[in-house]
């Protein structure tokens, strides 16, 4: 295993497009960092960077101590699982799994070994002598990451693995992968992983660390936590999170001694440690998550009225969707307190209880978190 | 039918108006197979019998025919030109597979500098009449002091000019989703090695074709073995068939159509040989989820 270095990391296409802009990133030994972002924001070009599937056209890539920008795919020491698995068809499980060994020149017995341990850690023993088509997706994904374990890595990658599977099986899934992780650190053999997903909650689940793209530039690398409660913009706020965050026009206003929200017409007073760093007044972006946010009283929160759109019904919580003003935002509330405005028209008047303590400001222009 | 196969109703329909189809269907292949039939019932028939009568049943049945035909009035029987013909046809076909799968997947796969404009070319040499190639090949293979022997048969087809073949192997390969082959990069394959375990497997189906449509056309070859052949020992199938018809005496027809259909036998064989190949396809991955 080892540690995987990104410094000034670039990608631009021969057309002179600039997919990936000066990415700099640690992936500590035996780390699961989990690159999250919409489609579209080189996440997938990074890792295909790291495998050796796409030049580097500006940086550094080390991992361990080695220099690797210019070695080829097999001489990084590197495994990758496939978004379609990329099983080879025309053999059987085993010779999937030992292919890579095989050209290795890994004599029999070790290959026999490995791929044995390999199967057993993902529980396909009775798999080996099928073939590809003879696998359901949830098999062939686990097939897809023996494959990569028998090598011994010093870095697994993985490719959206999980976007062909249906959700149950996507959720069991994620499980097993983040137990794998453990069980191999627990047998002294820790994975370094990287591992890339549109899915925020797969992030959210899986990652020790993630590292939050956009357009080819890190918005922010944390811990879940750190991500969920210190987003470093109004891009990892909203993409973080499920629902995403309400994130509404507001105004700051000075009010007594301290701030104030001017939301929809309505002016909120602002906990001094959720103020600006730098007092400022002013148009603002102002978030807050929908489990903030209550339709009766929550510990100090300041209630707003609003006008009722619809609710979600999500049989333990419903997803409730008001208007304050002109401004729409979602409250995420318990089922029972709900059940009042099942049966409450469109437009009736509702009280939101907002918790500003747990509010966060972005700047209006940039979207970089004032806090 | 499969795209109504969706819909039960139309299904139904369709399964109430399915007899008549299968009526016009099976009088057509009738139709098309008839010459076939008939030409296996006129070895039995005598030159009189072949020339009067429509109907392929014969009036007796005789295996005489094969026996005449197959000794052929030269000093060789049918044996040597089958042999002939397949110390043509074998070497033919393998060096036409390695030399296409070669061009196909240097097309499909690399980047090179003039690649779409060369690609453009070699489709182009697709439209040009086989025959126009003859004059130049006899002059370029009489210099090379080969003819008579059958290099000139076997050689232009070791450097992909089959381009037909290119062409369709080409078209596969693009349709092949290339996880498989970075699957393989990484697993440690340099380029040969991607070519002869993984794209040569992925390949089978069109492999397979292009067996057998060279198989077919090289067995069918007339003019080529008439050009560049001279010693009767040397003739292939075709060109003794030709030559069983015979210049001066009277033919006996059912004898040149008994050895015709004995001929037919080979590239029917491999045809059938081959045709669970054709249906099984390119999907045999079942690489999605």
């Amino acid at each position: 295993m080892a540690a995987l270095s990104l410094a000034k990391i670039e990608k631009t296409y021969p057309n002179g497009f600039k997919a990936v802009h000066g990415v700099d990133l640690e992936v500590r030994d035996g780390e699961f960092m989990v690159l999250v972002g919409p489609s579209g924001c080189a996440k997938s070009t990074l890792l295909r960077m790291v495998a050796g599937l796409e030049s580097i056209s500006a940086g550094v890539l080390r991992i361990g101590d080695r220099v690797v920008n210019d070695l080829p795919a097999k001489a990084r020491g590197i495994a990758m699982v496939f978004q379609n698995y990329a099983l080879y068809p025309h053999m059987r499980v085993f010779d999937n799994l030992a292919f890579g060994l095989k050209l290795a020149g890994t004599s029999k017995a070790e290959v026999e070994r490995r791929v044995r341990h390999a199967a057993k850690l993902l529980e396909m023993e009775a798999l080996l002598d099928r073939y590809p088509r003879q696998l359901s997706g949830g098999q062939a994904q686990r097939v897809a990451v023996g494959r990569a374990i028998v090598k011994e890595p010093e870095v697994f990658l993985f490719d959206e693995p999980l976007s062909n599977l249906d959700a149950k099986l996507r959720a069991a899934m994620r499980v097993r992968l983040t137990e794998l992780h453990r069980t191999l650190r627990e047998q002294g053999r820790p994975a370094t992983v990287i591992y890339v997903t549109h899915d925020q909650t797969e992030a959210m689940t899986m990652g020790e660390r993630i590292c939050v793209l956009k357009e080819g530039v890190i918005q922010q690398v944390d811990t879940p936590v750190a991500l969920y409660r210190r987003p470093a913009n109004a891009f990892v706020a909203g993409f973080i999170g499920s629902p995403e965050m309400n994130i509404l026009d507001a105004e700051l206003v000075a009010a007594g001694a301290g701030l104030a929200v001017r939301l929809g017409g309505h002016t909120l007073p602002l906990p001094p440690e959720r103020a600006p760093r730098t007092p400022l007044h002013g148009p603002v972006k102002f978030g807050l998550r929908p489990e903030h946010i209550g339709i009766v009283p929550l510990d100090g929160s300041t209630p707003v009225p609003a006008k009722l759109r619809f609710g979600e019904h999500m049989g333990n919580e419903v997803f409730v969707h008001a208007e304050i003003g002109n401004l729409a935002l979602t409250a995420r509330v318990p089922a029972p307190q709900a059940e009042s405005l099942q049966a409450s028209p469109r437009g009736s008047e509702v009280t939101l209880h907002l918790q500003m303590d747990s509010a966060h400001l972005f700047d209006a222009a940039s979207g970089a978190s004032l806090a | 039918m499969n795209t109504s196969a969706a819909n039960p109703v139309a299904m139904g329909e369709n399964r109430g108006a399915a007899w008549p189809r299968y009526v016009v269907l099976a009088a057509v292949s009738l139709l098309m197979l008839y010459p076939l039939v008939w030409l296996v019932g006129a070895t039995f028939k005598s030159n009189a019998e072949i020339f009067t009568e429509v109907g392929f049943w014969p009036s007796h049945l005789d295996f005489g025919a094969y026996a005449r035909g197959w000794k052929t009035s030269t000093e060789y029987t049918f044996a040597t030109y089958f042999f002939n013909s397949f110390l043509i046809t074998i070497p033919r076909i393998l060096v036409t597979v390695t030399s296409c799968v070669l061009v196909a997947y240097a097309f499909a796969r690399f980047e090179f500098w003039g690649k779409k404009w060369l690609f453009a070319v070699m489709v182009g040499t697709m439209m040009l009449p086989l025959i126009v190639l003859r004059l130049p090949q006899y002059l370029m293979f009489r210099e090379l002091g080969m003819l008579d022997t059958y290099w000139p048969l076997i050689l232009p087809s070791a450097f992909a000019t089959d381009t037909f073949f290119v062409f369709m192997l080409v078209q596969f390969l693009r349709a092949i989703p290339r996880d498989m082959e970075e699957a393989a990069m990484i697993d440690g394959c340099n380029a040969l090695q991607m070519l002869l375990f993984i794209i040569v497997p992925l390949l089978r189906p069109a492999i397979v074709s292009v067996i057998v449509f060279q198989f077919i056309w090289t067995m069918n070859d007339f003019m080529g073995p008439l050009v560049f052949l001279a010693s009767v020992e040397k003739y292939p199938v075709s060109l003794a068939l030709k030559m069983s018809i015979g210049a001066t005496e009277e033919v006996e027809w059912a004898n040149v159509i008994a050895i015709s259909v004995v001929a037919l036998i080979p590239s029917v064989a491999v045809f059938f040989a081959a045709q669970r190949h054709f249906i099984e396809g390119a999907a045999a991955g079942g690489i999605k989820g």
